[in-house]
């Protein structure tokens, strides 16, 4: 199969990777010949079978509703690239299209 | 050289005075100055941090002696290890092997660390690891490449490679690496060196940088199966603070090997597919003839087969890549790492994360993406999914049949430093002895078998079912007592270049 640039732009965009030209050409072609390796998995009969989310019996893993210690506000801003009034201050967003 | 011992060499010494912990730190230290300007195995480096933990060492050392009490201290006193930098240690720089996170100081510390650290390890730093740990020879990491200590213009393996050349280079004592599909035991069997991926759900995920939530998991990488025994007893165990934890206790891994034992009673499993075209004879050669000792020394030899094996691959590189999506989602130059200025949020999500990640993260990022994406979940990411359930049924089955799996860690010796650099899909393809392993979520690990005859070091996997890490460390134990490759170290002098 083959990823056209128009997909490799829209799957770039959901991922929120801005990528030159020379990467999205790149790319396309990478990630076309890994899909069309996994292409082999459309041959296996899969109808019968559960998918395996995790390998452990473990289902919703459950503690006490108690309030434990955990991180300092500090210590969350320690690596904060920009801060004010103890939140981490960011570009503004102007509409969901950005 | 005390920078050539094993970790229960250095700890049965250290009890008996023969030198001081610090000595011992300092050893290391020397050592990696030495070396590692060629190997360059480490990111960051700790010495202050190290001989301060080394001295606290000495003093428990002293108390102890006096108190008569010296059989009871904690397993690795005054030990010097290194960690992979995809798992935290607070305080200290933890980037992942990536740009965007140049600069974080990890604010909080990872459970396998606070045990060792509880069990009286010195921490020397942190090694290099392909970006976010996704490749097979450490070249992606967005620093520099380590270098295969057994042959300088060869890789190490990856993504675990600065843990498992530092281990090789005896640039520290053992190491913690991750394996999510073969990263631990792939660079152990290039380095000529012991590498374990526990059970999943073995060894506590809290402080490990995820990667791919279901396959992740932190393993020792050591010079000998004792030590990486010892390793694993330590850093097992549940931990409320990772829901993926198995509330199951650990036990002590180190007894189960007895010197002196055969094998017999043990039923060892060759599967017909993991001996293919391509892969190089000498590697083959190598492993038939360890499981031809494996028999000598009493096992039960037999063929078996895991049918799905051809389709590991695929499945690794939808599952794997589609968790990182989600996983890689977080680094978006908001609370930490890097941030490349936009004119609103969005243009500063897209910029920060594409200067930030290399282009391996980004076509895995990629990849993942749309494998979850709308109309194409359900043939790609739930097929997957359900294929991963026939592979984890294959291993259940054959390990009815017999109680381990003997099979090479990977299809090459170390290969050339940019010999796959534009070809990911020949880079994936080194893991796919050991991608399956993390997919059906069971033990493996590698143990040196041998060398090819440029003197690169093969590696033998061994692979038990789900928690049964003693019937995998007791084989391995056999095999390494009753062979000597590890009496062949790499020739590298420590005179510094």
């Amino acid at each position: 199969m083959s990823l056209t640039s128009v997909q490799v732009e829209y799957i770039a965009e959901l991922a929120r990777l801005e990528l030159t030209a020379e990467e999205k050409v790149r790319f396309a072609a990478q990630l076309s010949q890994i899909l069309d390796h996994a292409a082999r998995l459309q041959e296996v009969d899969t109808s019968a079978i559960p998918p395996t989310a995790t390998v452990l019996p473990l289902r919703s893993v459950m503690r006490e509703d108690v309030v434990r210690s955990s991180l300092s506000q500090e210590d969350v801003l320690t690596n904060a690239p920009a801060v004010e009034d103890g939140c981490f201050r960011v570009p503004v967003i102007l509409d969901q299209s950005g | 050289m005390l920078h050539d011992l094993t970790i229960h060499e250095a700890a049965s010494q250290l009890r008996q005075g023969q030198f001081s912990a610090v000595e011992l730190t300092e050893a290391v230290l020397d050592r990696i100055l030495g070396v590692d300007n060629r190997v360059k195995a480490y990111l960051t480096l700790t010495p202050e941090t190290a001989l301060a933990q080394a001295a606290e060492a000495d003093a428990a050392l002293a108390t102890a002696r006096r108190a008569g009490e010296a059989e009871e201290l904690p397993a690795l006193l005054g030990i010097p290890l290194a960690i992979k930098d995809v798992i935290t240690v607070e305080g200290v720089e933890t980037t992942c092997g990536s740009r965007i996170l140049a600069g974080y100081v990890a604010p909080y510390q990872a459970a396998a660390v606070d045990r060792l650290r509880a069990a009286g390890a010195v921490i020397l730093g942190k090694t290099n690891t392909d970006e976010f740990a996704m490749g097979s020879s450490t070249e992606n990491s967005g620093y520099f490449v380590t270098h295969n200590p057994w042959d300088l213009s060869r890789v190490p393996g990856g993504s675990s490679g600065g843990s498992a050349a530092a281990v090789a280079a005896d640039a520290c004592l053992g190491a913690l690496g991750s394996d999510t599909g073969g990263s631990v035991r792939q660079p152990a069997a290039l380095c000529g060196i012991v590498g374990l991926k526990p059970s999943y759900g073995r060894v506590s995920r809290y402080g490990l940088v995820a990667f791919a939530s279901s396959l992740d998991q932190i393993g020792p990488l050591a010079k000998d199966v004792t030590d990486a025994a010892l390793l694993l007893g330590v850093i097992a165990g549940h931990d409320p603070r990772d829901s993926t934890s198995v509330d199951a206790p650990a036990p002590d891994f180190a007894a189960a090997l007895r010197p002196g034992a055969d094998l017999s009673g043990l039923r060892v499993g060759v599967p017909r597919e993991y001996f293919v075209p391509g892969m190089q004879p000498e590697v083959e050669e190598a492993v038939r003839a360890a499981v031809a000792k494996l028999a000598e020394l009493g096992a039960e030899v037999r063929e078996v087969t895991l049918p799905h094996t051809d389709l590991a691959l695929p499945v690794y590189y939808l599952i794997a890549p589609a968790e990182a999506s989600a996983n890689l989602a977080r680094y978006d130059g908001v609370r930490y790492g890097l941030r490349v200025p936009g004119e609103t949020l969005w243009e500063m999500y897209r910029r920060t994360r594409g200067e930030g990640f290399g282009p391996e993260v980004k076509r895995r990022i990629m990849l993942g993406t749309y494998a979850l994406s709308a109309g194409y979940y359900d043939a790609y990411y739930l097929k997957a999914q359900q294929v991963r359930t026939l592979i984890k049924q294959d291993f259940e089955q054959a390990l009815c049949e017999v109680d381990v799996i003997a099979c090479p860690t990977t299809p090459t010796t170390a290969f050339p430093i940019g010999e796959k650099a534009d070809d990911p899909l020949g880079m994936y393809l080194s893991d796919i002895f050991t991608l399956s392993v993390n997919l059906a979520g069971i033990c493996g690990l590698s143990v040196p078998c041998g060398f090819d005859a440029a003197g690169l070091p093969i590696g033998l996997q061994l692979i038990a079912g789900a928690f049964d890490e003693e019937i995998l460390l007791s084989a391995a134990f056999a095999y390494e007592q009753a062979t000597t490759w590890r009496a062949r170290r790499p020739v590298l002098t420590g005179d510094p270049e």
